[in-house]
């Protein structure tokens, strides 16, 4: 953050009136650079404190290890735009893992499995919709029933792990296309979550569908006065998420292995981490799908960093609690300062 | 009879009288109660001592949602308090001093109070979103809780502690009175004074009463605070009941629990108007319903499942839509367009 005010004073000096015009004018974006101002000095503390730690190696595994969750941050960041919130993700991954693995086990093709998979993940984001929107129940209680359920359904599917050994799925994870043995290396599943960003943020940006999603989180009252689809769209952007929870339920199997119907607990407060530190607004209708992945990138840093001190592995939870706690401050004091500028 | 289904609290304690038929028609050893040594034992009782943790942690939320918040780091807080008390006496040379227990179990409670306060600094001074404010300690207090037992479950011998979840006196289990004197406490400070009254009012419009001099700030505030206390205690009722701190285990999930039992109990979370005998009664209602499912033989692992199920029969029976879809179906098919207000 100091070295943010630093930038904006030293802008300020020069041209007080663009930067006057970029903080009203782009005021979403400041908590995203931000974001990339503390993944930044993440990395640039870690490198100068390991020595080792900006190696194609590690920052490679980066984007590998956090595949599931770039999926799922960008399916939340559709839900938290539109002002809602989704913690089924982590559960739904875990079932739509379970069921495909079990299917596979059956002896069903792949090219059956995985749309199987999508499909499951999108009934239940369309589930959590439909109670959302038809029946005004809070996002947060419909979605906490879409967790049990789809948690209880991991667990009939089956209570101990299922091991896959089915060629595709596991192609996802151990290719590795590189330039030269021990460069950077990127595996199919990156590959898919990158793509998802990238199909994430034009969706939002250059669709009506993106656009309306935007205006309702902004006021949904004037959404519907302006005519706009309210209803579809919001139903809309649970099936994003759930079919995001679907993907990555494909990605994390090809990830571990194997799937057992404990994956994935505490995944959707990781999620929701993500999005919030990527600079998106709780409230709705500010945010971007690019911030969730720097988000995503700066727990898997610090992921990373607190595995090569070689700490406890709770230390995670305590400095990703702690960010989120930083953010959603600085957060809280743009907003107060944009609502004081319009008065 | 009309009158009595409009009634509050009919649906909870109707839900709450089919869940004990059905157990007991099912195993009608279910409403026995046996007397050994002066001591009362039976299915109904081990109900009534196992859910004095939710019980607890359930009053609090109560409070909390009443001001139009939520509580996520209950469960969290349990596992610190448990982890603190049982540090203290695991350090201790002797374990079985009273006085020992009565530092231990008040340390805990302290530090789950500072723990409450802390998120209703968030809350009611910074003005951060209730769900994001105590998703930061959700997050990092099963961390902290790990730090302090170090990373292994700390287990004691101590029978003062033991006596505390496990104990009789008078022929009833003593965690039953912990949660009789929390609940009179609770009802009597909220209902013999205005303090309900102006937690209802600050959670129905918090600017209205502001502006009508309810100093709401202080309200939400101790909301909190009270909050923290009581799911400090729940959380050494439950490490007194296994006699062992475990900080993943502890409390986990119980904030959805809570959160469910309050909803059944027919308090909305859209704050205002809450109703503390309907906690209770949702309270029983959900440890009754996990007793069942255990005796039905439903592995636990499937029971969030069956929950889930619940979760969407009581918030679809709650949904002014579906309500309304009712009544105005009734009302057409005998007197037409008759205006009704419906709740």
């Amino acid at each position: 953050m100091t070295g943010l005010t630093v930038a904006g004073e030293t802008r300020a000096a020069s041209a007080v009136g663009s930067v006057r015009r970029f903080t009203s004018r782009r005021v979403t974006w400041i908590p995203v650079l931000a974001a990339v101002t503390i993944l930044l000095l993440l990395l640039v503390g870690a490198q100068l404190y390991f020595g080792n730690f900006f190696t194609p190696r590690v920052l490679s595994s980066l984007l590998l290890d956090n595949a599931y969750l770039l999926i799922l941050a960008v399916g939340m960041t559709f839900v938290i735009l539109t002002g809602g919130i989704d913690l089924s993700v982590g559960a739904v991954m875990a079932f739509t893992g379970m069921l495909g693995a079990s299917l596979l086990r059956d002896g069903l093709p792949t090219a059956v499995v995985i749309p199987v998979m999508l499909a499951i993940g999108a009934g239940m984001g369309l589930a959590v919709g439909v109670l959302v929107h038809y029946f005004d129940v809070q996002p947060f209680i419909a979605s906490l029933a879409a967790m049990f359920a789809a948690r209880g359904l991991a667990f009939m599917v089956s209570l101990s792990s299922i091991k896959v050994e089915d060629p595709a799925i596991l192609w996802l994870q151990s290719t590795r296309l590189q330039v030269a043995p021990g460069s950077w290396y990127i595996t199919p599943t990156g590959i898919l979550a990158l793509l998802v960003v990238l199909v994430g943020a034009l969706v939002l940006h250059f669709t009506r569908f993106g656009r309306t999603i935007y205006a309702i989180g902004g006021s949904e009252q004037s959404a519907r006065l302006m005519g706009l689809p309210v209803v579809r769209t919001k139903i809309l952007a649970y099936v994003v998420s759930g079919v995001c929870a679907g993907l990555a339920g494909v990605v994390f199997t090809a990830y571990t292995g194997a799937s057992y119907p404990l994956n994935g607990i505490g995944t959707e407060l990781d999620t929701i981490a993500a999005v919030v530190i990527g600079g998106t607004l709780l409230t709705g209708g500010s945010g971007f799908v690019v911030g969730s992945m720097i988000g995503v990138f700066v727990y898997g840093t610090i992921k990373t960093v607190i595995s090569f001190l070689g700490a406890e592995q709770s230390w995670t939870r305590i400095s990703i609690g702690a960010l989120l706690l930083v953010f959603v401050v600085v957060q809280r004091i743009i907003v107060a300062r944009s609502a004081a500028q319009r008065r | 009879m009309r009158r009595l289904v409009r009634q509050r609290l009919f649906w909870p304690i109707a839900a709450l009288l089919t869940l004990i038929v059905v157990n007991t028609i099912a195993r009608p050893s279910f409403i026995s109660v046996t007397v050994r040594d002066g001591q009362l034992y039976g299915p109904l009782l081990d109900i009534l001592r196992n859910s004095a943790p939710l019980m607890l942690v359930a009053l609090g939320m109560t409070i909390v949602i009443a001001t139009r918040g939520i509580d996520l780091s209950v469960g969290a807080i349990m596992a610190v308090s448990g982890a603190v008390a049982l540090t203290i006496i695991a350090g201790s040379p002797s374990p079985d001093d009273l006085g020992t227990v009565l530092v231990a179990i008040l340390a805990g409670i302290a530090v789950a109070l500072v723990l409450g306060l802390w998120n209703g600094f968030l809350v009611a001074v910074v003005g951060i979103q209730p769900i994001i404010a105590t998703l930061v300690l959700m997050l990092a207090g099963r961390g902290v809780a790990l730090l302090i037992t170090g990373g292994f479950i700390t287990t004691i011998n101590s029978e003062p502690y033991r006596f505390l979840a496990q104990g009789y006196v008078f022929g009833l289990p003593l965690a039953l009175y912990v949660s009789l004197v929390a609940i009179a406490i609770v009802a009597v400070v909220e209902r013999r004074t205005a303090l309900g009254v102006l937690t209802e009012s600050v959670g129905i419009n918090p600017e209205a009463s502001r502006l009508a001099g309810v100093r709401s700030r202080g309200i939400v505030w101790g909301a909190y605070a009270a909050s923290g206390l009581l799911a400090g205690l729940a959380g050494i009722l439950y490490s007194s009941n296994i006699s062992a701190a475990d900080a993943n285990a502890a409390g986990l999930y119980i904030e959805l629990d809570a959160i469910l039992a309050v909803v059944l109990g027919g308090t909305s979370l859209m704050g205002g108007k809450f109703s503390i005998a309907g906690t209770v009664v949702g309270v029983f209602t959900i440890q009754t319903l996990k007793s069942t499912i255990t005796f039905l033989g439903v592995p636990p692992a499937v029971s969030p499942l069956f929950l889930a199920i619940i979760v969407v029969i009581v918030v679809l029976i709650q949904s002014p839509r579906l309500r309304g879809g009712i009544s105005r179906l009734a009302t057409s098919s005998r007197a037409p367009k008759t205006p009704e207000v419906v709740r």
